[in-house]
């Protein structure tokens, strides 16, 4: 591989680099899920007052509203959060040349946003990142739990947004260079996706159906 | 060089002085220069001197120098073509064979460490064999030829970067005249083929500075090669509002709207077509309802498809997750099974636990 | 013959917890931190270490190491971070007493994690490193040799029902072969509460029930489930199991505790690996089929302002929701709901064996400033829960705080205003 100018690095993150980051990725979500899902439950013996599936679905969709008590003890927390995961896709996937990306590769599309709209989504996204950042530098509970990966998966998920604000106001020249420097970002969170807790966004379906299931089994509201 | 000037040459040809200060003043503007320089560059153009130009054709289609020849009319910017003494081009030369030889190894030698040395076209590296020119290879011809040059312009994306030769798989090992040439000025007009008026732009600088213009870190003048495609187009307005044509012949084709999404190459590739444009200013590629190929970038031809958008990845992705699908599927089951045993042997190797174990217990009965 | 109890076999024991639920949950915490607002001994200390997802660090551990191929490349190349008998020891405070199992934090987790079910599962392995505290341990052991965890004897239960069939002059029936229901009893209820007991002849002698209890299996309460050993759970369970099915009844009564609820109406056929031949119903729910059937005949209403505060293993984990406020509309007129209340409500902060852990004292009068926060904000004059140990430690922190709000079991209001017939 011969990085020797900005378009032969862009050839390279749209060809390979592309490749080998999403094989990795597919690779290594498969195996997690895998890991998890066969492992399995013990069949629960005790009479169920209620059903999983339901239950389990609706728990899915529930803990995206977060409680009224959670809410009161850290809007902060829960505001930028909400913030950010919107923002971040918004940004990923109303994005007219995200959606060309999601159209040639799954084969699925759907309108997208003007682009100053979705410009305005990744400053704000940014913001709100850099907020949370150092939120969690700062509270105590945060702090006391983070560790190298959550900042490592923070500068990851940050990188992928800060490099595609570069790349479309070309405030890095030549432009193969900013858009070369976004897909190899974009690539990095692909890689590192399947190894950390960016899993969560796989996972978290499981983990609340999980939840919701059990719940539902003893008549509790999910 | 010859003792004509350029002005005495062009008022020949029948064009007015009103015409050449227009030139001169379009010209200024076009390489960035304050207005107050225009009487200067009118100044230093009327007195300009004849240079001996060698042009080197190696592997190439003479498409460039079709670009530069076949005007309609003649133009002020053929005439400064026509104004230089190209002492050797071997597809417009009336000579052949050893008298064409004969007039390059004159010329060099006339105007030894003055001649400039333009050539198009890439330089294969593999086998010399692969493009000869009177028995002599390329490579030797370039590198005898700009031995004692002043300076040596690449005119096309072959000279430039190798261009369509140097595309994947590259066959004859071709290179740019920039791998070969490190020791001279060189200047690189990108382009497959470049703008008319970018080469005529570059030797009217050359012409009346008797300097090269200011190179970009690819070599090519920034004046000219400083802005995308994108940032000067005049569809930009409806890529930021999201107004896309979504095929040649679809209703965002006919009202003129953004070709990102048909594959236009215009973000990433730096030219002047949207300013100055072709043919007399007629039009240019993306007025004319075809996206931006990004013909003077690098690699352009291994850059995938010219109608798949920029953010489309290109390499054959379908098949690597293809095989990432099946890997991962094994890999996770193996390793699924290997935790289910994992936590069978844990269950079977487990110890019932009974409240006289707690060592709280047995020191208690000890004491008892 | 004792068996040995050291690390390896608490981290055997913590292997054997992992399953696809806990899996999923490990690989999708973010350290968001918001579990830590949920839980009362995070907010009435304000220190991280009781964060909910870091209590079940032991569990993670054990989890990244044995069941991802990631955490076992980790370990073969010495980077990951081992269980050790120090770590446990570290982590014992923080499982035992700072922990109720409360099963708030499960509920406000945005990525759906049941963070209580996972601190339940370290329990295995701290009592398998011989890391459960004193307390429980004793607690645990009266259980098993005495059949008590507060060393309650069938006589002293004999000698409370001799004295409430005197006073009264209801029959409180024992080893009625093919009753109906068989009820269960806390060792806190006998003790402290036997008014429960009389309540519910009462109140089954009004609908017509044809109930017992079993001198064999008396018992409700499960310090195995308690100090967090699947293997002394068991062994109780299988009591109360026995004792039912000796008399050949049709329902069990769970009685007016937690943990006791939980331990045999949704462990225990996991734990002795059957299902039941018998139904378990909590009071609550009994007395809300009486009531809908028209068989509970209540007169007369409570006027004192009150509220109710639900024990979490009958409420949030155990889905007894309902019941409870149906039964208060019947007999309370000024009946006000604190602010988190239901499936949300704040635990006592003695359940899951802090209570019976003395260690855990003040750190759980520390946590009742939540319940006293709750409480100001109603300003009642009464409370009622349904949870016999949740009644002693809601007591015991009011007054400690100096407030002067008696606590009543919903049971016993319900019974005094049954109508006279």
């Amino acid at each position: 591989m011969d990085i020797s100018n900005a378009n032969e690095f862009l050839i390279w993150t749209r060809g390979s680099g592309f490749n080998i980051a999403v094989s990795i990725f597919i690779i290594g979500v498969l195996i997690r899920i895998l890991e998890i899902v066969l492992l399995g439950r013990k069949q629960d013996l005790a009479e169920p007052r209620g059903t999983e599936w339901g239950p389990g679905f609706k728990n899915i969709l529930s803990r995206s509203l977060v409680d009224k008590g959670t809410f009161r003890r850290s809007p902060f927390v829960v505001v930028v959060g909400y913030i950010w995961h919107i923002g971040f896709f918004v940004c990923l996937l109303l994005f007219v040349p995200h959606i060309e990306l999601l159209h040639a590769t799954l084969g699925i599309k759907w309108p997208g946003l003007p682009n100053p709209l979705v410009d305005s989504a990744a400053a704000v996204t940014m913001f709100a990142m850099l907020a949370l950042l150092i939120h969690r530098l700062m509270h105590p509970v945060m702090k006391f739990l983070s560790t190298y990966e959550d900042y490592l998966v923070w500068l990851l998920t940050f990188l992928p947004l800060l490099t595609g604000y570069i790349a479309y106001h070309r405030m890095i020249n030549p432009y193969p260079a900013a858009l070369g420097l976004h897909l190899l970002s974009v690539e990095l969170l692909l890689v590192v996706f399947p190894f950390t807790k960016l899993m969560h966004a796989f996972t978290l379906f499981l983990a609340r159906w999980y939840t919701g299931a059990m719940m539902g089994r003893k008549g509790i509201e999910s | 060089m010859s003792k004509q000037s350029l002005l005495d040459m062009l008022q020949q040809q029948g064009i007015t002085r009103r015409g050449f200060l227009k030139y001169c003043s379009a010209l200024t503007s076009l390489m960035a220069l304050p207005p107050s320089m225009m009487p200067a560059v009118a100044a230093a153009l009327e007195t300009a001197r004849r240079p001996s130009v060698i042009w080197l054709s190696f592997q190439e289609c003479t498409g460039c120098t079709e670009s530069l020849t076949r005007s309609h009319s003649p133009t002020i910017e053929g005439l400064i073509f026509n104004h230089i003494s190209l002492d050797y081009h071997h597809t417009l030369q009336a000579a052949s064979g050893t008298a064409a030889e004969q007039a390059r190894e004159q010329a060099m030698h006339d105007n030894k460490g003055k001649y400039l040395v333009i050539v198009d076209g890439s330089i294969p590296l593999d086998n010399p064999g692969f493009s000869t020119i009177a028995g002599i290879s390329n490579v030797d011809m370039l590198r005898e030829t700009v031995a004692n040059a002043h300076a040596v312009i690449a005119v096309g994306t072959c000279a430039a970067y190798g261009g369509l030769p140097h595309a994947s798989p590259n066959p004859t090992g071709a290179v740019s005249v920039g791998e070969l040439v490190k020791d001279k000025p060189l200047i690189n007009i990108p382009g497959c083929p470049p703008v008319p008026t970018v080469i005529s732009g570059v030797l009217a600088h050359y012409l009346t500075f008797g300097s090269i213009p200011e190179l970009d870190e690819l070599g090519r003048p920034k004046v000219f090669y400083g802005q995308s495609i994108h940032d000067r187009c005049y569809r930009r307005s409806f890529y930021d509002k999201g107004k896309f044509a979504m095929s040649f012949d679809d209703e965002g084709a006919r009202k003129g709207w953004c070709l990102y999404r048909l594959g236009c190459k215009g973000p990433m590739t730096y030219n002047a077509c949207a300013t100055l444009k072709w043919n007399q200013q007629t039009s240019w590629p993306v007025e004319s309802g075809h996206g931006c190929l990004g013909c003077s970038e690098p690699d352009f031809w291994d850059a995938g498809s010219f109608y798949r958008a920029l953010s489309i990845p290109d390499g054959d992705y379908a098949k690597a997750a293809g095989y990432a699908v099946a890997a991962g599927v094994a890999v996770g089951a193996v390793a699924g099974v290997m935790n289910r045993s994992t936590k069978a042997s844990a269950v079977s190797q487990h110890s019932p636990v009974s409240v006289d174990d707690f060592s709280v217990n047995k020191n208690n009965n000890q004491e008892g | 013959m004792t068996t040995q109890l050291n690390i390896a076999k608490g981290i055997n024991a913590l292997k054997e917890q992992i399953d696809a639920p806990t899996a999923a949950f490990f690989s999708s915490c973010v350290h968001c931190g918001l579990c830590a607002e949920a839980c009362l001994f995070y907010t009435e200390t304000s220190d991280p270490r009781y964060t909910p997802i870091n209590k079940v660090e032991p569990l993670k551990r054990v989890w990244e190491s044995e069941f991802t191929l990631w955490g076992k490349l980790k370990k073969v190349l010495g980077l990951h971070k081992p269980v050790t008998d120090e770590l446990l020891a570290e982590w014992e405070p923080l499982i035992y007493d700072g922990c109720t199992l409360c099963g708030r934090c499960s509920m406000v987790c945005p990525v759906g994690n049941d963070i209580s079910t996972m601190i339940r599962k370290v329990r295995e392995g701290m009592v398998a490193s011989d890391h459960a505290p004193e307390g429980l341990v004793g607690a645990s052991t009266r259980a098993v040799k005495i059949g008590s965890p507060m060393g309650v004897r069938l006589k002293a239960l004999e000698a409370q029902i001799r004295h409430i069939e005197a006073d009264t002059g209801l029959t409180i029936p024992i080893d009625v072969q093919g009753a109906d229901y068989m009820a269960l009893l806390s060792s806190m209820e006998i003790i402290n509460f036997p008014e429960y007991i009389e309540s519910l002849a009462k109140i089954f002698k009004q609908a017509g029930i044809s109930w017992t209890l079993s001198s064999e299996a008396f018992e409700a309460t499960n310090s195995g489930i308690q100090i967090g050993s699947s293997d002394i759970a068991r062994e109780l369970v299988q009591r109360v199991v026995d004792g039912a099915e000796k008399l050949q009844i049709k329902y069990v009564i769970s009685p007016e505790c937690g943990h006791a609820y939980t331990a045999i109406r949704w462990d225990g056929p996991n734990l002795i690996g059957r299902p039941y031949p018998f139904k378990v119903v909590h009071i609550l729910e009994l007395l809300d089929q009486l009531r809908q059937s028209g068989r509970l005949k209540t007169s007369g209403q409570y006027s004192k302002r009150l509220t109710f505060h639900d024990p979490c293993q009958i409420v949030r984990k155990g889905g007894v929701e309902a019941q409870p406020r149906h039964l208060l509309g019947l007999v309370a007129s000024d009946f006000v709901e604190m602010a988190d209340h239901g499936k949300m409500n704040w635990c006592c902060g003695g359940g899951g064996g802090v209570s019976a852990n003395e260690r855990a004292d003040e750190i759980r009068l520390t946590a009742f400033k939540r319940k006293k926060a709750q409480l100001d904000e109603v300003n009642v004059e009464v409370m009622v829960t349904a949870c016999a140990n949740c009644r002693l430690v809601l007591e015991e922190g009011l007054e400690e705080n100096n407030m002067d709000i008696p606590v009543i079991g919903l049971s016993e209001l319900i019974s005094d205003h049954l109508t006279e017939e």
